[in-house]
Order: structure tokens, then C-alpha cells, then sequence
């Protein structure tokens, strides 16, 4: 078994259209979530999300190229260069034979079915762009991440709505693990803020109109985001050979269903996926310093979250830090996993807890330390990412300081 | 002749509940009939088509002071009120 480590990340969303902006935002404890600035937005009754913005395709690929990428997939690409960049990776030869590409995404190309959509029924246009279906493929991000670094061994697109990408990286961190790739990119993308998107995230009441406040008592719903996050998944010793800079370990993965509900969280699958991931990673409770929560701000999923927390970590619960960054680049479905692994990172790196924005009221049914609305100086050598996604499926991933 | 809201509303609950419209009572609870919170949703979305009126529910508040859908007597009178709200006078 090879030990698994992360040798470059990228990312662009709503806090920043790189690491360093959206860490620094992180840190300042900034706030990405805004008015939605999208076509017909006054027939919404949703009308605020974390969008990314100043972002211009032009700026970042040809013509040719828009034609074929939707939105979600431009993200994955400019994370994915990002990370490649920080790794300092060329793929060549016998590794780009082996190495390959992993991502999560909920929608997949979501502009693109709401644009062509409008183009068949509401122009009554009879007539749609031949790249359509390549555009709007959920796996089309992927795809494009390994042509663009040749990338010839194990490519997929992983679909568990809000754990996509945590369940991406988990198979990723496997495929490593198991010697089956020696290099995978990795995380996920999401890029769901158009009219049709949101249309249907209103349909199911669980939205807030005003703000995303993770934990707080007055929390009152989730707010979307968008954007992607890439990782490099590498062998340790691959790494280690190449004198590469190792930004993190990923040692544990687990993945659970509740088998019970559509929507209702468990908190009896939670805390399977969170014991499981600690037993992956030999860890024991106690070195576990923070936990990224998924965190969405309903008022079901931060009171089960927590519940499954406490009754994992017992006595210990009270000690370790659990935060949302949610409250801060939003809900992005799914990619959401890959942005919140960049505060995994950070506090295992730079010993920076990132906070949870927007809290107000304490809520006794949620009363951990959730690091409330300024980030924190904290030494971690062991932290957890959560995701447990509509359908009770869950995923956590457990990272290490090296 | 054409249904009074309370009978719209009885029949759009019933039909959640898998009931007739004559065992909904309406002192009953939405939960004891057996709607649980996506069933509510459905409703409300049902209510909503029905009557053309938007019902002021999130389902993360569902206990708020915005609206009370605890009993069908309570549906039919906050449908009543936004119906009314709605009406042009005159």
C-alpha cells in the first residue's frame, strides 16, 4: 500500500479564482454570497448565491474551446492548471500512461441543458449546437482534464449529489493507495447558478433568502455557490523521489449509506462514515484537531451533524474546532468537498482554522466550538472533511500534517 | 358548482394522506394524518398551482411565526387569507 500525498491544488470560486485569493479570503473570514446576476433572476424567489465573478472565458480559452466547455468544466480546467503548476508534474511517458483523473460534479453541465432548453421551448427554435451532448455531459470535465495533460489511465466522473467530490477523492485516494495510478487529479466541479438551477433548488423550500449561517440558531437554509477545486493525489514515494513539495497526506476514507431517506439525514450514517474514515487512517479521536463540517445552514442537516460529531468523539467533541466554510463560498453541490479540502490543507499547513461566517445566535442543539465568524491560529496535525449529500450518502475524508 | 377553498384544500391533504377528503378532520394534524415534511412541500406546492397564490413556507422554519399549516383547519385559513390577499377589490 502507498501512502498518499498532495502535491499541488487549484481552485476558482466564489472567494478567489486561485488558492492563494480564496485562502486569504478564508483567513479575513470574507463572505462570497451575493445578489445572483443571472438572466431572469426577478422570476426567482431565491435570488442570492456565491457566485464567482470577474471571470471572463475570454480571457482563459479560444473560441473552439467555449463552444465545447460548459462553465463547470472552464472551472475544472483552470483549477486543474493551477494544481499542475504547484506540482510541478509533467506528464510523460510511462506516468502519463498510469496517472489519471477523478472528478465530482452534481449537474454537470447545467448551463448548458438550461441555455438549450431555451433555445427548444421557449424560442421554439427547432435547431440546437452540434456540441450540445459533449458540453453538457457530466463527465466531459474530466475528459478535458485528461486531454489537456495526457492523462491515459483511470478517468470517471463521480455523481453523489453534495459528496460528489468528496466520494471522488476518496476513489482517488484509493487508486493511489492501492498502486493502481501513481498520480490522480482530483476534486470536483459545480456550476448550477442559472434559472433552471435555481428554479429547481426553490421548488424544495430549503433555501434561504438571505444569508447562509451555518450552526446559528437563526439559520434558515442553504445558499448556493459555484466553482471547482483539482487536487494532485500522489504517491509518496513518487513524490518524495522527486523532491516535490508536499502540501498535505491524505490517510483515511470512508463511505456509508443510510439506506433511509430521500432527503432526512441520519445521524447513524454520519457517524459510520466519520468512525470509518478515523479507522481507515489508524487515527484515534483524539488527534483529531478540526473537522470541516458540511455544514449547510438547514436546520436538519447542522443538528444531526453535530449529534453524530458528539456521539463519535465523546468527551473530545468539546475540544476540536468544526467549522462551514459554506457560510463563506456557499453550497457548491458538487464540488463542494474539493473547496472545503483547501481549508483541510490550510489548517494542517499553515495552522489557520477557517471560520464560520454569518453566525449570530448559539444553538444548544449545535453547541460545538464552530470557530464563529473569525478564523482562528490553531495547531492541527489530523483533519476531517465531511459530506453527507441528499439520499443519505456520505463521504469523509481524513487528512494529515506531514 | 365550483368547490369552496376549504373542500379544495381538504381534497389536495387528503390526497397526500392517501385519505378520503370526508376522514380529514379538521382539527387533525398534517404529521398525524402521516404527512411527513416532503409530503408538506408537495402539498404546499399543490395549494400554490390550485389557487395561484404563493404560501410564504420554508421548510427549515417550518414552526415559524410567517404561517401556520400545524392543522387542516389552519392550511384552510392561512389558504383563505392569501387568497383574499390576492383578490383584486372591487
Amino acid at each position: 500500500m502507498n501512502r498518499v500525498v498532495v502535491t499541488g491544488q487549484g481552485t476558482i470560486n466564489a472567494l478567489g479564482h486561485s488558492v492563494p485569493e480564496t485562502l486569504a479570503a478564508m483567513r479575513e473570514a470574507r463572505c462570497g454570497i451575493g445578489p445572483l446576476d443571472i438572466r431572469d433572476a426577478d422570476r426567482l424567489s431565491i435570488r442570492i448565491g456565491a457566485q464567482v465573478r470577474g471571470f471572463a472565458p475570454e480571457a482563459h480559452f479560444n473560441r473552439q474551446q467555449i463552444a465545447l466547455y460548459d462553465r463547470f468544466t472552464q472551472f475544472a480546467l483552470l483549477a486543474a492548471r493551477e494544481a499542475v503548476a504547484q506540482s510541478g508534474l509533467r506528464f510523460e511517458g510511462a506516468l502519463a500512461e498510469r496517472s489519471g483523473v477523478v472528478l465530482g460534479t452534481a449537474g454537470g453541465g447545467t448551463n448548458t441543458w438550461d441555455e438549450n432548453y431555451r433555445t427548444v421551448y421557449e424560442e421554439g427554435r427547432n435547431r440546437v449546437h452540434p456540441f450540445v451532448v459533449p458540453k453538457l455531459m457530466n463527465s466531459a470535465a474530466a475528459s478535458h482534464i485528461s486531454m489537456r495533460y495526457h492523462l491515459m489511465g483511470p478517468g470517471f466522473t463521480v455523481a453523489t449529489a453534495c459528496a460528489s467530490s468528496n466520494h471522488a477523492m476518496g476513489q482517488a485516494f484509493q487508486l493511489v493507495r492501492s498502486g493502481a495510478a501513481p498520480v490522480i487529479l482530483t476534486g470536483g466541479a459545480e456550476a448550477m447558478l442559472c434559472f433552471g438551477g435555481i428554479k429547481a433548488w426553490e421548488g424544495l423550500r430549503v433555501m434561504s433568502r438571505d444569508a447562509c449561517r451555518p450552526f446559528s440558531a437563526n439559520r434558515n437554509g442553504m445558499v448556493q455557490g459555484e466553482g471547482a477545486a483539482v487536487f494532485v493525489f500522489e504517491a509518496y514515494d513518487h513524490a518524495r523521489a522527486r523532491g516535490a513539495d508536499i502540501l498535505a497526506e491524505v490517510v483515511g476514507f470512508a463511505m456509508t449509506a443510510d439506506a433511509s431517506d430521500i432527503v432526512v439525514p441520519s445521524k447513524h450514517g454520519a457517524a459510520r462514515a466519520i468512525r470509518g474514515a478515523m479507522a481507515d487512517a489508524g487515527l484515534a479521536p483524539e488527534a483529531v484537531g478540526y473537522i470541516n463540517a458540511h455544514g449547510t445552514g438547514t436546520a436538519a442537516n447542522d443538528k444531526i451533524e453535530c449529534a453524530a460529531v458528539a456521539d463519535v468523539f465523546g468527551a473530545h467533541a468539546d475540544r476540536l474546532m468544526i467549522s462551514s466554510t459554506k457560510s463563506m463560498h456557499g453550497h457548491v453541490i458538487g464540488g463542494t468537498g474539493a473547496i472545503e479540502a483547501l481549508a483541510c490543507i490550510m489548517a494542517l499547513r499553515e495552522g489557520v482554522i477557517a471560520p464560520t461566517v454569518n453566525y449570530q445566535e448559539p444553538d444548544p442543539e449545535c453547541s460545538l466550538d464552530v470557530v464563529p465568524n473569525v478564523a482562528r491560529e490553531a495547531e492541527v496535525t489530523a483533519v476531517l472533511s465531511n459530506a453527507f449529500a441528499f439520499g443519505g450518502l456520505n463521504a469523509v475524508l481524513a487528512f494529515r500534517k506531514v | 358548482m365550483s368547490q369552496t377553498i376549504a373542500e379544495q384544500v381538504r381534497a389536495i391533504i387528503a390526497e397526500q394522506a392517501m385519505l378520503d377528503p370526508a376522514e380529514i378532520a379538521d382539527d387533525a394534524a398534517l404529521e398525524a394524518l402521516g404527512i411527513d415534511s416532503l409530503g408538506l412541500v408537495e402539498a404546499i406546492f399543490a395549494i400554490e398551482e390550485t389557487f395561484d397564490i404563493q404560501v410564504p413556507f420554508n421548510a427549515n422554519e417550518p414552526a415559524s411565526a410567517q404561517i401556520d399549516l400545524s392543522t387542516v383547519r389552519a392550511v384552510i385559513a392561512a389558504v383563505e387569507k392569501l387568497v383574499a390577499g390576492t383578490a383584486q377589490p372591487g
